[in-house]
């Protein structure tokens, strides 16, 4: 009995989770423009996202930051990481502190900070702004996954790699940058989701010309629900769950 | 020659990291700082002179309002996320090694997953005609359609159902940990189930819950696209108020102040986490 209850209320908090995703991509292949009746099946509303050139204009654009994002913050990220494994230095509890202070605060007081610096300085709103905005919130993410796994490497490791007269660049380049490639991996993948996904930061740097996806769903959500949204949404959840899925595998290989 | 070239390497490296967290992290931020102290210009948004006219214009009883309903729907959604997602954790966490994988990938899912996705769909849940109400009425459980959409209880919904994954991780994080042979020692020494549990269980995990109501308490007083989906004009969160003064108002010095009040109250959160302990494992990380 006890272990019924157990089961059932892990189902209840699963079904919570995942009962309106579910529907959302249920009916993004109903073949009616209404939400409510079920009406056969179809693709037509993924065919017309294809058909919307300003959506595919907006996710192409996406894709690309979210790209740029995640190789800039992944260069970021990883020689913060190295550093603060592998050097000691003032500030450095500073830096290490900051890094979670970043991970936790809430988007707004980063998105507000930063177009408030972006203005003052003059720097125009676009995708400039935007990449250096997102790859502020992305690189703590790649610090801490590259540090996890450079704690099982051994100090030893490098030491006896400077005691036959490797320099930083050698070590770097022939021990540590192999051992981390999973973390570096997982770290671009997350960065480029993250990137994708968000919505607050981008609200505030993108400006009023360089329209991105993010943006643009939250236009369309907002006016209800549309088949056509569905599929969108839909669609977005499938690549979420891949690039999730895959980057899962990348931390967790090996260990 | 090698010491000169590692020296080298170090300092460029040093240098770049605290050049990208000055102009990256520190300026923008200590910007906000001294915004909050300045006047408000129509073309330059900021100008002197430096007053607390922006700190007293907090104290206006409309804004206060909002501000503490605010608080308090970020209070109820972290409670119930506690509430909800402890004895889920904790459950998920003694399963056996092979089955914790999968369970754990299902959260990750919905953690990464775009919040705007997560809250459109829970529209057509919640809407007059949407499922929750066409089952409810179907089963005879209610004649009348609920009116849940785009009130408050819509918004809480919305929070709850959006920051759940935040804490189920941090705590899932600490009560894997948890060894089972202290509960078995706590057993052989004569503890009942209640009190091993609040005095062993609890203790390991408190990191965890105090990162897992950060984690959702301060995206639900900030995240104010969920009471734009979800709401209605009476649920505007902090989080909407900052983005007004900013996009609407053009008020930057009040909006600045806001934002500080803000990142102080964060501050204070993360010295909590700190003093309880800081020993989520590191080489774990939540993501």
């Amino acid at each position: 009995m006890v272990k019924f209850l157990k089961y059932f209320y892990i189902s209840c908090v699963y079904l919570f989770l995942y009962v309106p995703l579910l529907v959302t991509i249920v009916f993004s292949f109903n073949d009616s423009a209404f939400a409510e009746t079920w009406n056969g099946f179809t693709v037509k509303w993924y065919a017309s996202l294809f058909n919307d050139k300003s959506l595919i204009h907006a996710a192409l654009r996406s894709l690309f930051l979210a790209a740029c994002v995640a190789t800039f913050s992944t260069v970021v990220g990883t020689i913060m990481a190295i550093a603060l494994h592998r050097y000691r230095f003032i500030g450095q509890k500073v830096v290490y502190g900051s890094l979670s202070v970043i991970m936790l605060s809430p988007e707004i007081i980063q998105g507000i900070s930063l177009v408030m610096i972006f203005v003052i300085l003059g720097i125009p709103l676009g995708f400039t702004t935007l990449l250096l905005s997102h790859s502020v919130f992305c690189f703590p993410f790649v610090t801490m996954t590259v540090l996890a796994r450079l704690k099982g490497v051994k100090r030893d490791l490098s030491e006896a790699a400077a005691d036959l007269g490797a320099n930083d660049v050698d070590i770097f380049r022939f021990i540590l940058i192999p051992l981390i490639l999973p973390a570096l991996f997982a770290g671009w993948l997350m960065s480029f989701t993250l990137s994708l996904d968000d919505v607050i930061i981008s609200f505030f740097v993108s400006g009023s010309r360089y329209e991105i996806l993010p943006l643009k769903i939250y236009s369309m959500v907002r006016t209800g629900i549309q088949p056509d949204v569905n599929a969108l949404c839909a669609a977005l959840f499938f690549l979420t769950f891949f690039v999730v899925m895959f980057s899962y595998r990348l931390v967790r290989s090996k260990k | 020659m090698f010491k000169s070239a590692d020296n080298f390497c170090r300092q460029a490296v040093l240098y770049f990291i605290f050049i990208w967290f000055g102009v990256m992290v520190f300026a923008p931020n200590l910007l906000v700082l001294l915004a909050s102290f300045l006047s408000r210009d129509p073309v330059w948004y900021l100008r002197l002179p430096l007053n607390l006219q922006n700190y007293v214009a907090l104290s206006d009883p409309k804004l206060l309002s909002v501000i503490l309903k605010s608080l308090n729907l970020a209070f109820c959604t972290t409670l119930f996320c506690l509430v909800v997602a402890y004895p889920f954790t904790y459950f998920i966490a003694r399963f056996a090694k092979k089955y914790r994988a999968l369970f754990l990938m299902l959260i990750i899912v919905p953690f990464w997953t775009n919040s705007l996705i997560r809250n459109y769909a829970l529209i057509s849940i919640l809407s007059e005609k949407g499922i929750l109400n066409t089952f409810l009425i179907k089963w005879g459980i209610i004649t009348e359609p609920l009116k849940i959409l785009y009130t408050n209880l819509a918004v809480f919904i919305g929070m709850a159902y959006t920051l759940l994954p935040f804490m189920i991780l941090p705590l899932y994080a600490t009560l894997e940990k948890l060894d089972n042979s202290l509960l078995e020692a706590a057993e052989d020494l004569g503890a009942g189930a209640i009190a091993a549990f609040f005095r062993i269980v609890v203790p390991v995990s408190t990191p965890g819950i105090v990162a897992g109501c950060i984690m959702v308490f301060l995206p639900a007083l900030t995240l104010f696209y969920v009471s734009d989906i979800l709401g209605s004009a009476d649920s505007t969160v902090v989080g909407s108020v900052i983005r007004d003064q900013f996009m609407i108002v053009k008020d930057w010095p009040v909006g600045s102040a806001i934002n500080i009040a803000l990142t102080v109250f964060m501050l204070i959160l993360l010295h909590l986490y700190y003093k309880s302990g800081n020993s989520i494992d590191q080489e774990r990380p939540l993501w």
